[in-house]
């Protein structure tokens, strides 16, 4: 557990470091503090501590088998941590507000023989929908998502990215108030990818709050005001998306006629030079004494631009470079 | 779409979510292939049942009495008694063994016919008169079995090496206590065999029963939605709803064959219900005894069996574990078809307490003891033991399938005082 790095704060019902709304003012979804988890013997998650607010939505961010997906189950109550504490909705046992929840788990699973219709409303009987009520939504949900001609139809008639939307529907289906969401964008299209993000956010205006890992990043970054970075089983960094891309100064790019000169000596001792381009963080005191030297210097400045960093590039200085480079590999497994 | 419906609470009652659970097993379970051979099941066990019943028939050899009650003089019941052991080592299992009857000892107005129609003693027959005019009171059957022994006797304790042998007179009796034991025992034993038959079709049901949802992953919606012994509760009650689909296809088919052709079967099966022993807590009762423990049995095994068969990740697996589970299936069977001959007996009475062979034990029970407060507590015996199983295995399978751990929730006072930062409510 490394509190120093985290950029929210423990104070109870209040949370720091989120933008929509002012984060005081907001109570948690999701508050849990130290979860330990092993698995024979290796610890799998290893003093988890993450706050969420209601109606944020936040990404749990890492590589796979980094512990996403056994600190969602531990918040959800399907398994108990070994240590720490964990509350949804100020409940120490989620199943008690079992109501609240919906959950997509990573491994998608319905009952094969079972119709679209039945399946979605069988998922909202398990939250306390009624069954009649379950297909009445079920119907309009399908219709809604462009599937109402497969309302009938088994769910191993469907395609996968069809029987993912149907359980994804199914999480949906009792209106929850916190929806969890394991790599939701995992084996679906961009077209279907967009699709989902447009529903992220659909719901997150409705003030349901969306909690989902990824190991996309750009996921994260397009629709998250708070993130969790999870590598090897730890939390080095929890807050806000805006507060990590903070952390990594902004990166200079700049562009020059001459190729030598005393100008030179005005750059960073970490400039990297690519062709005609100087690359370089934007030093500490600014962008003005640089561009002074540049000018007396006789660079013949052709472009200079500042460029914020990105998620990316903050995941890489938080979590380094080994498991930047996993991220990397399992986005490239995906795309494969 | 609203934040929250308010027509729902917050968590369903374990029971409501049990409810969920088997209804779309009940459902599911009876629109598939395998409810098919979930009905074509009990011609199988039935090789089994023969087996089991030949068994079941010796049991009844043994329970049926063999004792005569000796109702002479004192002189003539030693005299009996001491050519009967003398003749014993020759003769062994064909002669009956002999005993006084204390009740007839120093009471010359003692009456054994009205004796054995009370029903009084478990004498096969009682022995009457002298030793050269000896009559045999006691039920027709009986009476007809021992006459020969019992003058053979007769003979040997007039002399040594007698050169004839006295008639034995014969008195009947309606029934007796050895006689309506005996018959009792029948009823028993069916009752049991019936019993054992249904909760066979159990296993292979029950094990296989959390494969689907571990293949599928749907386990994980599952458990994220209720408690895992919810799970367990809704799926054993959904396969017992569906067993009582399966008999009742059973019954109205038995029924129908009966309708229409019961002189036929009587005559190719030698079986005539209507002939079967009155069970000592009558008829009605028993029925409905017959149905709750069947109920209780299946509800015990079954959730032994879930349990055992949540451990495994692969059907094959669940077949490897299926004929070991069969096995033990048997010898709680035997272990209670055992007993019957030994009633109040340390062993029966450790079938009637041991919770999975408690219903067949007292299955017997009502079909040969009139007492009804002993099902009463075995019936809520086995209801506490299904609730401790259902209950164990949940959590068994939470930790050995699922690794859950023990933490997660606020230790008040505790983790207060180790940790500072503890978390608060969210009000």
């Amino acid at each position: 557990m490394d509190m120093a790095v985290s950029e929210q704060g423990w104070s109870g019902n209040h949370a720091t470091g989120f933008s929509a709304v002012p984060a005081d003012e907001r109570p948690l979804a999701i508050e849990a503090k130290g979860l330990v988890k092993s698995f024979d013997g290796t610890r799998a998650v290893d003093g988890v501590d993450i706050a969420v607010p209601e109606g944020a939505i936040y990404g749990i961010l890492g590589p796979n088998g980094a512990g996403k997906t056994t600190t969602l189950r531990m918040l959800l109550g399907i398994i108990d941590p070994d240590e720490g504490v964990r509350r949804v909705f100020g409940h120490d046992r989620p199943h008690d507000i079992g109501r609240l929840i919906g959950y997509l788990p990573e491994e998608r699973g319905l009952y094969p023989a079972m119709k679209c219709v039945e399946a979605i409303a069988f998922m909202g009987a398990l939250r306390g929908l009624p069954l009649k009520e379950g297909r009445k939504r079920a119907v309009e949900l399908l219709d809604r998502h462009g599937l109402g001609h497969a309302a009938d139809r088994q769910i191993r008639q469907l395609s996968k990215g069809m029987a993912q939307t149907v359980q994804l529907l199914g999480t949906l289906v009792h209106n929850p108030r916190l929806v969890v969401l394991d790599e939701p964008f995992s084996g679906l299209d961009a077209i279907n990818q967009g699709k989902l993000e447009m529903m992220i956010r659909a719901l997150a205006d409705e003030g349901v709050t969306v909690i989902f890992s990824t190991h996309v990043i750009h996921h994260a970054e397009r629709l998250c005001e708070g993130v969790a970075i999870i590598a090897g089983g730890k939390v080095p960094y929890a807050g806000s998306v805006e507060a990590a891309r903070d952390r990594i100064p902004a990166q200079v790019r700049l562009e020059t006629r001459a190729r030598e000169g005393a100008w030179l000596s005005f750059l960073p001792s970490q400039t990297r030079r690519n062709g005609d381009f100087f690359h370089f963080p934007l030093p500490e005191s600014g962008i003005e004494p640089l561009l002074k030297g540049l000018i007396e210097g006789e660079a013949g400045i052709l472009s200079l631009s500042i460029e914020r960093a990105g998620l990316h590039d903050a995941f890489v200085a938080i979590a380094g470079e080994a498991a930047a480079r996993q991220l990397e590999a399992n986005n490239a497994e995906d795309r494969a | 779409m609203s934040i929250v419906d308010a027509s729902l609470r917050t968590r369903l009652s374990a029971l409501e979510a049990a409810w969920v659970i088997a209804r779309r097993d009940f459902v599911a379970v009876l629109f598939s292939r395998a409810f098919l051979f979930f009905l074509l099941g009990p011609l199988f066990p039935v090789f089994v049942g023969g087996l089991a019943g030949a068994i079941g028939g010796e049991v009844q050899r043994e329970a049926v009495s063999v004792e005569i009650g000796l109702a002479m003089s004192a002189d003539d019941n030693a005299a009996m008694i001491a050519a009967g052991k003398r003749l014993t080592p020759q003769l062994g299992g064909a002669l009956p063994s002999l005993r006084e009857v204390p009740e007839a000892a120093g009471d010359p107005a003692f009456d054994a016919e009205r004796f054995m129609e009370a029903r009084r003693g478990n004498y096969a027959a009682i022995l009457t008169g002298t030793l050269a005019t000896p009559q045999l009171v006691g039920t027709e059957g009986q009476v007809r079995r021992w006459q020969g022994p019992v003058g053979l006797v007769a003979g040997h304790a007039l002399e040594a090496n007698p050169a004839s042998f006295p008639d034995v007179a014969s008195a009947f009796v309606a029934t007796s206590a050895a006689a309506e034991r005996s018959t009792r025992i029948q009823t028993a034993q069916i009752a049991q065999m019936l019993l054992f038959l249904l909760t066979m079709l159990l296993a292979g049901m029950v094990l296989s029963n959390l494969v689907e949802e571990k293949a599928n992953k749907i386990i994980e919606i599952l458990a994220a939605a209720i408690p895992m012994d919810a799970v367990f509760m809704g799926k054993l009650f959904a396969m017992l709803a569906v067993s009582f689909v399966g008999i009742g296809v059973w019954g109205l088919t038995a029924f129908g064959l009966w309708s229409i052709g019961s002189e036929a079967i009587i005559a190719a099966s030698g079986f005539d219900p209507a002939r079967l022993p009155a069970p000592a807590v009558g008829w009605p009762l028993f029925i409905a005894l017959g149905v709750i423990y069947f109920a209780m049995a299946y509800l015990l095994l079954g959730a032994l069996f879930l349990t055992i068969g949540a451990m495994a990740n692969t059907v094959r697996e669940v077949q490897t574990l299926s004929m070991p589970v069969t096995m033990m299936q048997l010898m709680v069977f035997f272990l209670a078809a055992y007993t019957i001959k030994q009633p109040g007996s340390s062993l029966e009475l450790a079938a009637v307490v041991f919770p999975l062979s408690s219903p067949f034990a007292m299955l017997a029970r009502a079909a040969m003891e009139p007492e009804l407060w002993t099902h009463a507590l075995a019936l809520a015996w086995q209801a506490m033991a299904v609730l401790a199983l259902v209950k164990g295995g949940s959590l068994l399978f939470r930790k050995r399938v699922m690794k859950s751990g023990g933490a997660g929730r606020v230790r008040r006072g505790w983790f207060a005082r180790r940790s500072p930062e503890a978390v608060e409510p969210a009000e």
